[in-house]
């Protein structure tokens, strides 16, 4: 008995990862913790993709489903758990099955190197970029196979495009990681890391963020590596492989219910997932915003406070809409439960107030909001482009993004090392 | 360029193998699909993405409008022609009842006339701006869909105000109307064009320079002159590919001939061009409703006509500018109550035609983009 709680002790006087320390215990509750963060998050970001889309388009979205449609994301869950799970009779059916589970594994297996904080990560694997990058383009088989084991001519052509444009934007994605990458290796100690949390401290030690490095290079690179990830989790403007109009939902045409409930769980996971890695790789990560021009002890504390602050600020919004709800006794239990919802925010800000939590979850927060801001642009794409057309989207991919990666990492690399090809010029000049 | 009459028609005989070892794929798109703007259903044959030839299914919504008009008197037959193009009903009961007064040998009073202008052009703009929104909405873009929307609703409010109805509204009457403008229409009329003319700004911010949008319409689907002759394409479509053709100007009826308008033209006949001729017409059409709320003069509203309608023997063709063409109206009278024949030339059947010219050679997102911009409605296709 001792020994257990000595083991579960052990990991938090240690100062790293559960998986780098080698405790199950610790690594366990880590994936739980990650798991349930992922699936509220994504119900959350359902919500509001529908309330900011309605925004954007001069309407008000789900309001019928608790207050101001807070509860819809359950609604709409329930619904599709209770739908008839239809197999089509000329489908696949073991492939058909199985589809939407490699997606949504892959989709959810890249979180495993996250790093939400110096040590808040499943583990810190020493290819970790490489790690991410791999699975989540195992998604593409996903696809493939519900596209084809739909055994349809809608969901082919869907699967078709998706597949062919996720492995070139791939690409182009790969040349912009490649050129963070050699950055990496600017420190005095001079190697570079494939470490997610490696990346991260990389920008600490050269006190800079990636996306200022050689400007506007390390800016260029982050330009890429947002479109091709727009183009890689099948989002608008390039949302060919499930184009509505076209093909009416692309390769999930013929799912419904659960399994349509996973594609959809796996897409959203896949654009936090692909977030996170710009965030860990362009903007610093974990770290605080201003970390240069504002340090010392003094802001230091000022940001910690700042996340306890959203939240009293979203509890504040939540009561200033309970005062404007209708006073009609029909809404008197959307009122009641939207300021509860009020006062779980502000129990949330408080809490976050409290030093020992303040320190250990400012990480977290800085990650998660640098992610929310990425969730907020995927929307704001969705609100205002256009479609591109499939020869257009291998276009942009081939042709724009390709040579300018290309050439982006050329430039990196000479810029990086110009004092020693200087010397070397000098060197050679010099009889 | 291409002669459409030396296109061969789609081999839809050859057994499809399995799309697994073909090259080529027929499929089906519609009649049950989001981008067909109703039922019209389409088969493609493809080449991967390339469309090899498609063809038109159509008759999902035929209602035997022009049979019907066989049983009824000429009054009784009225509301059937909203039902027809039902974006643009305040249109197609002009074009009827203009038909069956030349027939009559009556002419609506000059106050009808200006109030028929005004609703006509108001509903060409409603017309255009629910083709703006669900043709933005095929190439993807889905916010101006509510943007058209929030703005044609103030169109239909003052139908409603007008006759009660918002869409098939039988607004008209043979020989004039059945409704005096109710006591503030012309401010109504007013404060909708001051209201709507930046809105028409705001469209073309989210479209027309719009990067996407431009990689999307510019060189799709283009149609020459010739051939949008030679397949008698009328309307934006016709215009669009640098043809000045409008039949308030060729053929002035109602009293278009009091107003100072343009017609707007395009040079490529793509679609963007097709885009901004709509847009252009928008504008054109406040310019038109501005000068005849002005205008309106007092007087009566109805002509003096029998309470039963028995036109002499003979026929009559009549045709107006509808928002999607030329909407022509061919009426045979035998001297009874009721038309021996009526016979109808949609404006959007007859463009529906230049659809496979359109197509060949374009991918299948141009399809979608090409129906979209064709601008038809399938309760004309079809009626």
């Amino acid at each position: 008995m001792h020994g257990v709680v000595q083991y579960i002790q052990s990991y938090l006087d240690s100062n790293q990862t559960p998986g780098a320390a080698g405790n199950f215990f610790w690594a366990t509750v880590y994936i739980l913790l990650v798991f349930v963060g992922l699936s509220l998050a994504v119900i959350a970001m359902n919500w509001l993709e529908r309330k900011i889309l309605a925004h954007m388009q001069v309407r008000l979205g789900p309001m019928r489903v608790g207050p101001h449609g807070l509860l819809q994301p359950i609604a709409d869950a329930l619904k599709l758990l209770l739908k008839e799970d239809i197999i089509p009779a000329e489908a696949d059916k073991t492939v058909f099955w199985v589809a939407p589970f490699i997606v949504v594994l892959a989709a959810f297996t890249v979180f495993v190197v996250v790093p939400f904080g110096p040590t808040h990560a499943i583990t810190d694997m020493n290819i970790g970029i490489l790690f991410m990058l791999g699975v989540s383009s195992l998604s593409v088989l996903g696809i493939v196979t519900a596209g084809w084991a739909s055994n349809s001519h809608y969901p082919l052509i869907g699967a078709l495009r998706s597949s062919a444009q996720m492995v070139s934007y791939e690409v182009a994605m790969g040349l912009a990681v490649v050129s963070v990458i050699l950055m990496t290796s600017l420190n005095e100690a001079s190697t570079g890391t494939l470490s997610m949390i490696g990346i991260v401290e990389a920008q600490q030690a050269q006190a800079q963020w990636f996306i200022f490095k050689f400007f506007p290079l390390g800016l260029i690179g982050f330009f890429i590596f947002a479109v091709a990830m727009v183009a890689e989790t099948n989002r608008a403007p390039f949302d060919l492989p499930e184009a509505e109009s076209e093909l009416t939902a692309g390769f999930h045409t013929e799912y419904s219910g659960f399994r349509w409930s996973l594609f959809f769980l796996a897409e959203y996971s896949a654009m936090i997932a692909v977030s996170s890695i710009a965030v860990t790789l362009w903007l610093g990560g974990w770290l605080r915003p201003f970390p240069n021009a504002l340090q010392g002890p003094t802001w230091d504390l000022v940001f910690s406070l700042i996340p306890g602050l959203t939240f009293l600020f979203l509890a504040g919004m939540t009561f200033y809409s309970t005062v404007r709800m209708p006073k009609h006794p029909l809404f008197r239990i959307q009122t009641m439960g939207l300021a509860g919802f009020g006062a779980f925010l502000a129990l949330v800000g408080l809490i976050l107030f409290i030093p020992g939590v303040r320190i250990r979850v400012q990480d977290i927060f800085w990650f998660s909001a640098k992610v929310a801001g990425f969730m907020y642009l995927y929307i704001w794409y969705r609100g205002t482009f256009p479609r591109y057309r499939f020869d257009q989207l291998m276009k942009v991919g081939w042709k724009v993004l390709l040579p300018t990666g290309l050439a982006l990492l050329i430039l990196t690399a000479v810029v990086a090392m110009r004092t020693e090809l200087l010397a070397e010029i000098r060197g050679a000049w010099r009889p | 360029m291409t002669d459409p009459r030396s296109l061969s028609p789609l081999d839809l005989e050859t057994p499809d193998q399995t799309f697994l070892d073909a090259n080529e794929l027929v499929i089906n798109m519609g009649p049950q699909h989001p981008a067909t703007h109703g039922v019209l259903r389409v088969i493609l044959r493809l080449d991967g993405e390339k469309v090899l030839g498609l063809e038109c299914v159509i008759g999902y919504l035929h209602r035997g409008v022009e049979k019907i008009a066989e049983n009824r008197t000429y009054t009784m037959f009225n509301p059937y022609v909203d039902r027809m193009d039902y974006v643009a009903a305040v249109s197609n009961g002009l074009g009827y009842c203009e038909a069956v007064e030349k027939l009559l040998s009556v002419e609506a009073p000059p106050r009808a006339q200006y109030i028929r202008v005004i609703l006509t052009e108001l509903n060409r703009m409603a017309s255009h701006q629910l083709w703006l929104g669900t043709h933005a909405l095929d190439i993807g873009a889905i916010t101006p869909l509510f943007y058209t929307f929030r703005d044609r609703e103030e169109i239909l409010k003052i139908f409603e105000k007008y006759c009660g109805a918002r869409l098939t509204t039988h607004a008209f009457r043979i020989g004039g109307l059945q409704y005096e403008a109710y006591e503030g229409f012309e401010k109504d009329v007013k404060t909708f064009v001051s209201f709507v003319k930046p809105k028409i700004d705001e469209y073309e911010e989210l479209l027309t320079t719009n990067r996407i949008w431009l990689e999307r319409t510019k060189g799709v689907g283009v149609i020459s002159d010739k051939d949008c002759i030679a397949l008698g394409v009328t309307g934006p479509v016709l215009r669009a590919s640098g043809v000045k053709w409008d039949l308030r100007k060729a053929q002035p009826y109602a009293n278009y001939k009091n107003f100072e308008f343009d017609i707007p033209t395009g040079e490529n006949g793509d679609t963007y061009d097709r885009y901004m001729v709509r847009m252009m017409e928008m504008r054109q059409s406040l310019r038109i409703i501005e000068q005849a709320v002005e205008g309106i003069p007092e007087g009566p509203v109805m002509a003096k006509v029998p309470k039963v309608m028995k036109p002499p023997v003979g026929e009559v063709y009549h045709s107006i500018e509808a928002p999607k063409g030329e909407l022509g109206y061919f009426i045979v009278s035998d001297g009874s109550t009721q038309p021996y024949r009526i016979r109808v030339r949609p404006p959007s059947f007859v463009n529906l035609q230049a659809l496979d010219l359109m197509c060949r050679g374009q991918l299948v997102a141009d399809v979608i983009a090409v129906i979209g911009t064709l601008d038809i409605v399938l309760g004309e296709v079809d009626r």
